[in-house]
């Protein structure tokens, strides 16, 4: 069994038209057995950079915890949020740090940019970036998202049609993972609103 | 008399915290996790006025394509570029690291940075780490000494060569190499070889995969070809495209209004004496 099917998880982030959508699911276990299915693996950093945590919910939560902590010393040193590029430069380095005995978690990081252009990036678990321009995945659903992803992605989504096409594809490839499920939760940033939106979906 | 021990943020270098608690969760069947491998063909060579360097663009979490279009080819110095092979956070924080290093050495010095002290912080680095640090890197630049090419394996050795080629697809581009090198190409030669040599990495390496990119570098100058080549774009677009018109069930919807920024302007009333 491999440490990232202990907890399970599956998490898309996804670009559109000067806004992003970030996805994920709502089920915590412990290995075969469900534990919890209202699991928070959204988190916002501020109000234009949202943090996706997958993999190992113990080690997500502490990173979370430290990466927090980082932004409030950045905010009181520039009086101002982090730019989402910053953010990643900034998880990468403390994930490589730990390059030998590392955190078991794969991060999912969307924001908006300057001239709010959407980013969005992903990282192994060492902190390798991966920087995309149309969607990126983690979680034990990998498989089933970049399929879907990869099929129903377009360019230059307006926030409804994006908001659709993330939860369509969360709900089929979790339909395909015993360890993650039990509904969706989709965040979906715009300049001027962030809509939060809690889905229904099968709970087996 | 109760001690206060203030922990000190850490000095940079690595962290082994973690390392027991992975070690204890092993013991009880749980595998690590994959890291993201740059499976990649690399190749470099010296042509009649410098280096060209080429590299694919694909990244591979296990059998799965992760990212089809990254980048391989590091920026070292302004005339030293470094492709990378291995797993991808190693040679990015390598390449990273040595980078920083050579940019305080050139403020120290005031001179450009030569490519034999790129390859000396390397070596020293993976050695030190004695192969733990899995970046396999060709090394190319020019300096005023003249073109360099250089192989650095993740054990620390290096070679110096006209021509080289590294990672899982370095055998396809090897052949290419072995067979049409020859001293003084000109540019546009120098160039298709290379191309040549990435894409029998391509076409032939499951590892190494979509497109390829160049960086060719001479006295002073330097030209980055991202996607020079794009031999592999996607064919199959369906002509009907997705489109829900059932709409997502929704539980639960939560609208947060961003706030606007406010603009401070200077020309308020000056405080009274």
């Amino acid at each position: 069994m491999s440490i990232f099917e202990y907890n399970g998880s599956a998490l898309v982030a996804m670009v559109g038209k000067n806004c992003f959508a970030i996805a994920s699911d709502r089920r915590l276990g412990v290995q075969l057995q469900t534990i919890a299915t209202d699991f928070q693996r959204i988190s916002k950093i501020h109000d234009r950079l949202f943090l996706g945590l997958s993999g190992l919910a113990t080690d997500a939560q502490t990173l979370y915890q430290r990466l927090v902590f980082r932004h409030k010393l950045y905010q009181l040193r520039e009086e101002r949020d982090m730019k989402p590029e910053t953010f990643a430069n900034l998880v990468s380095a403390i994930l490589y740090e730990k390059r030998f005995g590392p955190y078991f978690c794969q991060p999912v990081i969307a924001g908006l940019g300057d001239e709010d252009k959407p980013f969005i990036c992903t990282m192994d678990s060492i902190g390798a970036k991966e920087l995309a321009k149309d969607f990126v995945v983690a979680g034990t659903a990998s498989e089933s998202l970049y399929g879907a992803c990869e099929s129903m992605f377009k360019e230059d989504m307006e926030p409804e049609e994006l908001f659709e096409t993330v939860s369509q594809a969360l709900l089929s490839s979790v339909d395909r993972d015993c360890l993650s499920g039990w509904g969706g939760h989709v965040y979906v940033v715009t300049p001027t609103e962030v809509k939060e939106r809690i889905l229904k979906g099968r709970m087996d | 008399m109760s001690k206060a021990v203030v922990e000190l943020p850490p000095k940079g270098g690595f962290n082994f915290d973690l390392c027991r608690r992975n070690e204890m969760l092993l013991k009880k069947g749980a595998s690590p996790p994959s890291f993201r491998k740059t499976g990649t063909t690399i190749v470099g060579l010296i042509y009649q006025e410098g280096v060209i360097l080429g590299a694919d663009t694909r990244a591979t979490a296990g059998s799965i394509v992760c990212d089809k279009n990254c980048e391989k080819i590091h920026y070292m110095a302004p005339n030293i570029y470094c492709c990378g092979a291995g797993t991808a956070a190693d040679t990015e924080a390598v390449t990273d690291m040595v980078s920083s290093q050579l940019q305080l050495h050139r403020y120290h010095t005031s001179r450009e940075s030569r490519v034999a002290t790129a390859l000396t912080l390397l070596k020293s680095h993976l050695f030190n780490y004695q192969g733990y640090v899995q970046a396999a890197l060709v090394l190319g630049g020019v300096d005023v000494t003249g073109p360099h090419l250089h192989m650095i394996y993740p054990h620390g050795s290096t070679d110096a060569l006209p021509f080289a080629t590294m990672g899982s697809g370095s055998l396809a581009a090897m052949a290419v190499f072995e067979s049409k090198y020859c001293e003084g190409l000109n540019k546009e030669e120098g160039i298709n070889l290379v191309c040549e040599a990435i894409c029998a990495g391509i076409f032939n390496d499951l590892g190494s995969g979509s497109n390829v990119d160049i960086c060719v570098i001479t006295k002073g100058h330097k030209e980055y070809l991202r996607n020079y080549r794009v031999p592999n774009t996607r064919a199959h677009f369906s002509s009907k495209e997705f489109t829900f018109p059932k709409k997502t069930e929704v539980l639960l919807t939560k609208i947060v209004p961003l706030r606007e920024k406010i603009e401070v302007t200077e020309d308020g009333d000056a405080m009274e004496e």
